[in-house]
């Protein structure tokens, strides 16, 4: 009996410890994150292995610089990351569990509060029409007049 | 010197276990409602853009004042050799540590980002106030803590003098820090003055010996330990002295703003027309936390054991209705952005602002004062902090 | 961190240099993306992977003799530009922000009334930079004050210490409503922003000044302080202007004119 009930107390614990842990499904064969392919662009601004394990370096070091020092550059801007990465179902990087950064943080149970703030959708209403003109760096080109669309390779270009 | 026997206090009986059980309960109320202000965020609070610290603040600058005034029967002990005083020392100390944990974590669960308090440990402005107290009450934290350990620990004992001496220097520059940041600021027309540290310490001075007393005596009659009357006379005119120090203070705060004409309209609303603020002013903060005190402390009715918890329960009471009225009354008061002019807007300005607090805001201030209460409970059961008998005689031997 | 100007040593020496080098570059770039960017961009721009310097000092002037009462368009130019919810649809009032508000005036022995807006004054010396336990509230080089909300811890000292109300705590979740330029969350303090977006952008306006010019009112007026040939310092100097508590001597980035 007593036996029982220290089994029992343990395995309470690692349900809890789990379950706080944010893995709640605990079995072996937890699914493998969703890795959506870009909805723009070829290539990423720096190579996939690189990015995967280093993305939150480059994002924290483009943070400080653009906040503290308004260096608006787009290579490693977040919002670039999201006008490529938002799903072509949600328009969102982080709105149901298998859009980007949500599938693989969740997997990881690495909680990010990014989207505490920040849009989780590109700018405009691209979001369901992902080769419209009107992300961000686009903006200016529509404010002008100019509103045709923009080509894959013309995207590809802005990306690298 | 005669010497005195330490003992822990036994804690098995069901009293001890219930007393425990009661605060734990608080204690757990208190973390709900972090929880609860923390997934809704501070919407469910009746703290907003014009009252932007509420109820909290008031039990976290209470504890954390308190605290430092808590270790006032140690330092005399230490500091100011009074032999006297040095049995009373160590539950001081324990009592200081646990009022000011309680009052910290009220202020931290209070952040509308708590979960970020990692980034205000590595992220410093040295010319904010604020940073300046995180250093002061983990100094606190550090000094005290091992002021009591040279006081427990026979083979560091001659240092008691040395660590009992920094721990008091440095609670004076704590809440002189605690009453600058209210003391540092030029927007409220009831802060931004230098009398802000001085009332502080006085006032950690009253609620600090106030707890204490309250504390000893209790823990003595429910562990069935004798407690003379020689202690608790010598610390009742103490207590009264402190009293009236802090109402002189008030005097010459409100007595300054009141000869400058452009303080006039607010002196007017706290000392006057303020509503909940004007009373709890004149009869909470001055009568019952002042002159009610003052009488039973100064009267024959302080010989009496019961009237002179009466006396400490009022100035812990009045003293939480000063913090009140000194953090909340000063932000009801519109700022003055156009002196001499009527003002409105859609952001309520030239209005007096209300305040409602919620639920979760209490129970988040008393679930400080549980889990202090909790930690002394807890220390006096596995710390040899509270001396065996401290009737008349065993004391008298100590001042010979 | 009060100040933040790392780029001085390498700021041109005059800020009509740095505007023609600025400006050519931003040309430049703008021709390799796409050609109608640059129509914009050569009146104010700064090269995006350069910082803010300190030769600009972004300033406004407000002029209440053409400020209309009961008007609200650059609050309400201001809510759509930024994203936060006007004070009127929001659930609670009390609590919900308000990054500019119209403030109506009235001298109660002569009856005179004046309409303006209030919103941050960018100081030069802000009391939010001085009390800000982790330095999240600080000044940009180019004068702006801002919140760096990946360091602000909530704590509302800034708000204890601002003499303008200018700030508010977001109370509650924002539900992705944010828009994608404009960050802004549950817990941490905001404010204007002199529509930094805008500024880095090269669009040389703010969201609140386009709307006054838009109405006809022409009661605002963004620019430039430190350059003389601005369209704002030569305002400057003709119109008698004043500062709000000016006896705090914070030396605002908003003048008044008609207070």
């Amino acid at each position: 009996m007593a036996g029982f009930l220290q089994r029992a107390a343990r395995a309470a614990f690692l349900a809890v410890a789990l379950i706080w842990a944010g893995l709640i499904p605990a079995q072996a064969d937890a699914p493998k994150p969703v890795i959506q392919k870009a909805t723009k662009g070829e290539q990423c601004v720096e190579d996939t292995a690189y990015m995967r394990k280093n993305h939150m370096k480059v994002l924290n070091h483009h943070r400080d610089e653009t906040v503290l020092e308004g260096i608006r550059t787009k290579k490693h801007s977040l919002k670039e990351c999201i006008n490529c990465h938002a799903s072509e179902t949600t328009g969102s990087v982080a709105k149901s569990k298998d859009d980007f950064c949500v599938s693989c943080h969740s997997y990881a149970a690495v909680k990010i509060d990014c989207f505490d703030c920040h849009s989780t959708k590109p700018q405009g209403s691209m979001a369901m029409h992902p080769l419209d003109a009107a992300t961000a760096h686009y903006k200016h080109k529509l404010a002008a007049g100019a509103k045709q669309p923009v080509s894959v390779e013309e995207m590809a270009k802005v990306a690298q | 010197m005669a010497s005195i026997t330490f003992r822990e206090v036994e804690g098995s009986s069901l009293k001890y276990w219930l007393l425990f059980g009661g605060l734990g309960l608080f204690v757990l109320f208190g973390a709900l409602a972090w929880n609860t202000m923390h997934h809704h965020g501070h919407v469910i609070t009746g703290m907003d853009n014009q009252i932007v610290w509420g109820l909290p603040h008031v039990f976290a600058v209470f504890l954390i004042v308190a605290a430092s005034g808590a270790l006032n029967v140690a330092s005399i002990a230490s500091v100011f050799n009074k032999p006297m005083y040095k049995p009373l020392a160590p539950l001081s100390a324990i009592l200081a540590l646990a009022l000011m944990l309680g009052g910290l974590l009220v202020l931290v669960l209070d952040l509308g980002r708590s979960d970020r308090l990692v980034v205000a440990m590595t992220h410093f402005n040295f010319k904010s106030m604020f940073t300046w107290n995180v250093f002061l009450y983990s100094g606190f934290f550090a000094l005290v803590g091992i002021y009591l350990w040279t006081m427990l620990d026979r083979s560091v004992k001659a240092y008691t003098k040395a660590a009992g001496t920094a721990a008091f220097i440095w609670r004076l520059a704590l809440t002189t820090g605690t009453g600058s940041l209210f003391g540092f600021l030029i927007a409220r027309e009831l802060y931004g003055s230098a009398v802000m540290a001085p009332m502080f310490i006085i006032m950690s001075f009253a609620y600090g010996l106030a707890i204490y007393l309250m504390v000893l005596a209790a823990a003595y009659a429910w562990t069935g330990r004798p407690l003379g009357d020689i202690v608790i006379q010598r610390l009742r005119y103490l207590l009264a002295v402190f009293v009236a120090a802090v109402l002189y203070f008030v005097v010459v705060h409100h007595m300054t703003s009141m000869y400058f004409t452009k303080f006039h309209a607010v002196e007017a609303f706290i000392l006057l027309n303020g509503g909940i603020f004007t009373t709890l002013f004149w009869i909470g903060q001055i009568l019952i936390g002042g002159v009610i005190p003052l009488v039973i402390l100064l009267t024959g009715m302080g010989k009496s054991r019961t009237w002179l918890m009466i006396a400490c329960a009022l100035v812990i009471l009045g003293g939480l209705v000063q913090m009140y009225v000194t953090i909340i009354g000063a932000q009801a008061w519109p700022l003055d952005l156009f002196p001499g002019m009527v003002q409105s807007s859609s952001f309520f300005d030239g209005e007096v602002h209300s305040y409602a607090p919620s639920a979760p805001e209490l129970f988040l201030g008393l679930g400080g004062i549980a889990i202090a209460l909790l930690a002394t409970t807890f220390g006096v059961k596995v710390l040899r902090l509270l001396p065996e008998s401290l009737d008349d005689a065993t004391v008298a031997k100590l001042e010979h | 961190m009060s100040e933040m100007n790392p780029n001085q040593e390498t700021a041109p020496a005059s800020p009509e240099r740095r505007r023609f080098v600025g400006g050519a570059a931003a040309a430049a770039a703008g021709l390799a993306i796409a050609p109608g960017v640059m129509l914009i961009e050569v009146a104010y721009g700064r090269p995006e992977d350069q910082a803010a310097s300190s030769a600009v000092r972004w300033g406004m002037l407000v002029d209440t003799t053409k400020c209309a009462s009961g008007c609200n368009e650059c609050v309400s130019a201001c809510s759509t530009e930024n994203g936060w919810t006007p004070v009127a649809e929001s659930k609670h009032p009390k609590q919900a922000p308000q990054w500019i508000r119209k403030l109506e005036l009235q001298d109660p022995l002569t009856q005179m009334q004046t309409s303006l807006p209030m919103m941050c004054q960018h100081c030069a010396e802000p009391p939010c930079v001085d009390v800000c336990p982790t330095g999240a509230s600080f000044k940009r080089a180019d004068g702006i004050v801002l919140v760096n909300r990946h360091t602000c811890i909530g704590c509302r000292y800034c708000m204890m210490a601002c003499p303008y109300k200018a700030r508010s705590l977001v109370h509650e979740p924002l539900n992705d409503t944010q828009k994608p330029d404009v960050p802004r969350g549950i817990g941490c303090v905001e404010s204007c922003t002199f529509c930094v977006q805008k500024v880095d952008r090269g669009d040389g306006t703010t969201a609140c000044v386009e709307a006054c010019t838009a109405a006809g009112h022409n009661a605002l007026l963004f620019g430039d302080m430190n350059d003389p040939g601005s369209e704002i310092s030569k305002r400057l100097r003709e119109l008698p202007t004043k500062q709000v508590r000016a006896d705090l001597n914070l030396n605002l980035g908003i003048r008044y004119h008609g207070i």
